[in-house]
């Protein structure tokens, strides 16, 4: 279970402190699939790197399954660190390594044994659907590939929590889709917690069981996926439901004028 | 020409390549301390220390806004205390790698923080520490741009070598000096000049060589 209490966090500018998330409060139940969504600059990105405090929050505390993350020191957060996996959206592999030694990285850094790793490298590129790949470097791979060697290194050290980054935002629909089963999957099988922001309600609607509505670095809408699609509260949703129905209504009246010549 | 020409250039080359040698390897270790600590200690480092890193700053820039032949003769003293004597190419060493080390350190810097922050933070989120991040993902990462930037620091040590030569260090830009301008010796002065540029242009072709291979590893392997 994640909760989150009372998190602030503003940023020094030029024309002053912005405050970019306002007191948060927000639970998750272990197992579930979390989505947090937001028009750009909403917040969305800095929330979820506060929770394993690649961004520091000012106030307020973050306990990730029982741990209080916001009162570590800097050597407990590395090693809480590796049970919080993280994805990214420019997936972040290292250059210099092949994909075996990307998703090795972590284990070394959990000071595994050599054995080990060979075996659990293998184990999560099979999951990953990955294992013909291994000797290859992050260059020769499709931005999906990219994306399951980054989901691969952050299971590597079997993570209680993973946290998405708008891991999709930069892939095309059918990637996208088909990343969000492996991550449903991971889900599934693993029972890995997974929270992810995203500014796509195709996401959301496709594999996030409940949501909060990010809005000026406030919550303003929490609940199940479905209540935002039929009950949309707050003024975000109702615009991205909004853009998504006329969306709809456009595809139907163009397939409308296809069907009548 | 002459036939004591081949043994001068012969003597003259060897103890120039000894003095680069000695003096890019200690100021390669001297430079890749200075680099990563101003990359780890600057804002938003790994290894955050601000006061730290305008000292190191202020440091590497006095002794890089010092002409080198003043710094040589600075070091003097030091030189003696290494090494026994201010004569010679092994007293040359001293004072060669410690005037290149700023100048490495530079280099150093400007390549490692051409690294993406996003790899930095993925390091971060599997719970790396700020070592391991600085020797298994900055240094790696950065790797050709460190060997074109080295090779830029070797060349340059070189020409430094010529200038200590012209306080007693030997080798090739001593020789030049003492026969080729000094005993109007043109045979010697045309060849050394011939030398050093062939010397310049197999370090060039080697860093290039270097880089060129690990970029084509990492980027278009067959």
């Amino acid at each position: 279970m994640i909760v989150i209490r009372d998190l602030n966090k503003t940023y020094p500018t030029a024309r002053g402190a912005v405050q970019a998330l306002e007191n948060i409060n927000l639970t998750i139940q272990k197992g579930d699939i979390f989505g947090i969504i937001g028009f750009s600059g909403a917040g969305k990105s800095t929330l979820i790197r506060c929770l394993n405090r690649l961004e520091e929050p000012d106030s307020g505390s973050i306990v990730i399954g029982g741990q209080v993350v916001t009162d570590l020191t800097d050597k407990e957060l590395r090693l809480a660190r590796r049970k919080i996996g993280m994805i990214f959206q420019q997936f972040n592999l290292l250059d210099a390594k092949t994909v075996f030694e990307n998703v090795a990285f972590p284990l070394q850094v959990a000071g595994r044994p050599k054995s080990y790793i060979r075996e659990r490298v293998r184990e999560i590129l099979e999951l990953v659907q990955l294992a013909d790949k291994e000797k290859a470097y992050p260059s020769q791979l499709s931005g999906g590939q990219k994306q399951r060697v980054g989901i691969a290194r952050a299971l590597a050290n079997e993570p209680e929590v993973l946290l998405s980054d708008e891991a999709t935002s930069a892939l095309d629909p059918q990637t996208t889709y088909s990343i969000l089963e492996l991550l449903e999957g991971i889900n599934r099988q693993l029972g890995v917690t997974i929270v992810l922001i995203t500014h796509e309600l195709d996401v959301l609607q496709h594999i996030c069981r409940n949501m909060a509505v990010l809005e000026h670095g406030r919550i303003v809408e929490t609940g199940p996926v479905d209540k935002l699609f039929v009950h949309p509260e707050s003024d975000t949703s109702r615009r991205f439901v909004r853009i998504l129905e006329r969306y709809r209504l456009g595809r139907f009246e163009l397939e409308g004028a296809g069907a009548g010549i | 020409m002459r036939d004591d020409l081949f043994d001068l250039l012969w003597e003259a080359l060897r103890q120039t390549l000894y003095m680069v040698f000695w003096s890019s390897l200690f100021a390669l270790a001297l430079g890749l301390a200075l680099g990563i600590a101003l990359v780890a200690t600057d804002k938003g480092g790994v290894k955050e220390a601000p006061k730290l890193n305008k000292l190191l700053s202020l440091v590497i820039n006095s002794v890089r806004s010092l002409p080198f032949l003043i710094l040589i003769v600075l070091l003097l003293p030091f030189a003696r205390w290494v090494v026994g004597t201010t004569l010679g190419p092994t007293a040359a060493i001293v004072s060669l790698s410690i005037g290149a080390a700023p100048f490495l350190g530079r280099i150093v810097e400007s390549s490692l923080k051409e690294v993406a922050s996003g790899k930095i933070e993925a390091a971060q989120s599997v719970g790396a520490s700020p070592w391991t991040i600085v020797w298994r993902v900055l240094i790696p990462e950065s790797l050709p741009a460190l060997v074109r930037g080295v090779t830029i620091a070797v060349i340059a040590i070189v020409e430094l070598t010529a200038v200590a030569g012209a306080i007693g260090a030997g080798g090739l830009g001593s020789l030049a000096i003492r026969f080729g301008y000094q005993r109007f010796r043109e045979d010697i002065m045309l060849a050394t000049v011939v030398v050093i540029i062939a010397l310049v242009q197999s370090i060039q072709w080697t860093g290039d060589g270097i880089a060129k291979a690990i970029h084509r590893r990492r980027f278009n392997p067959e």
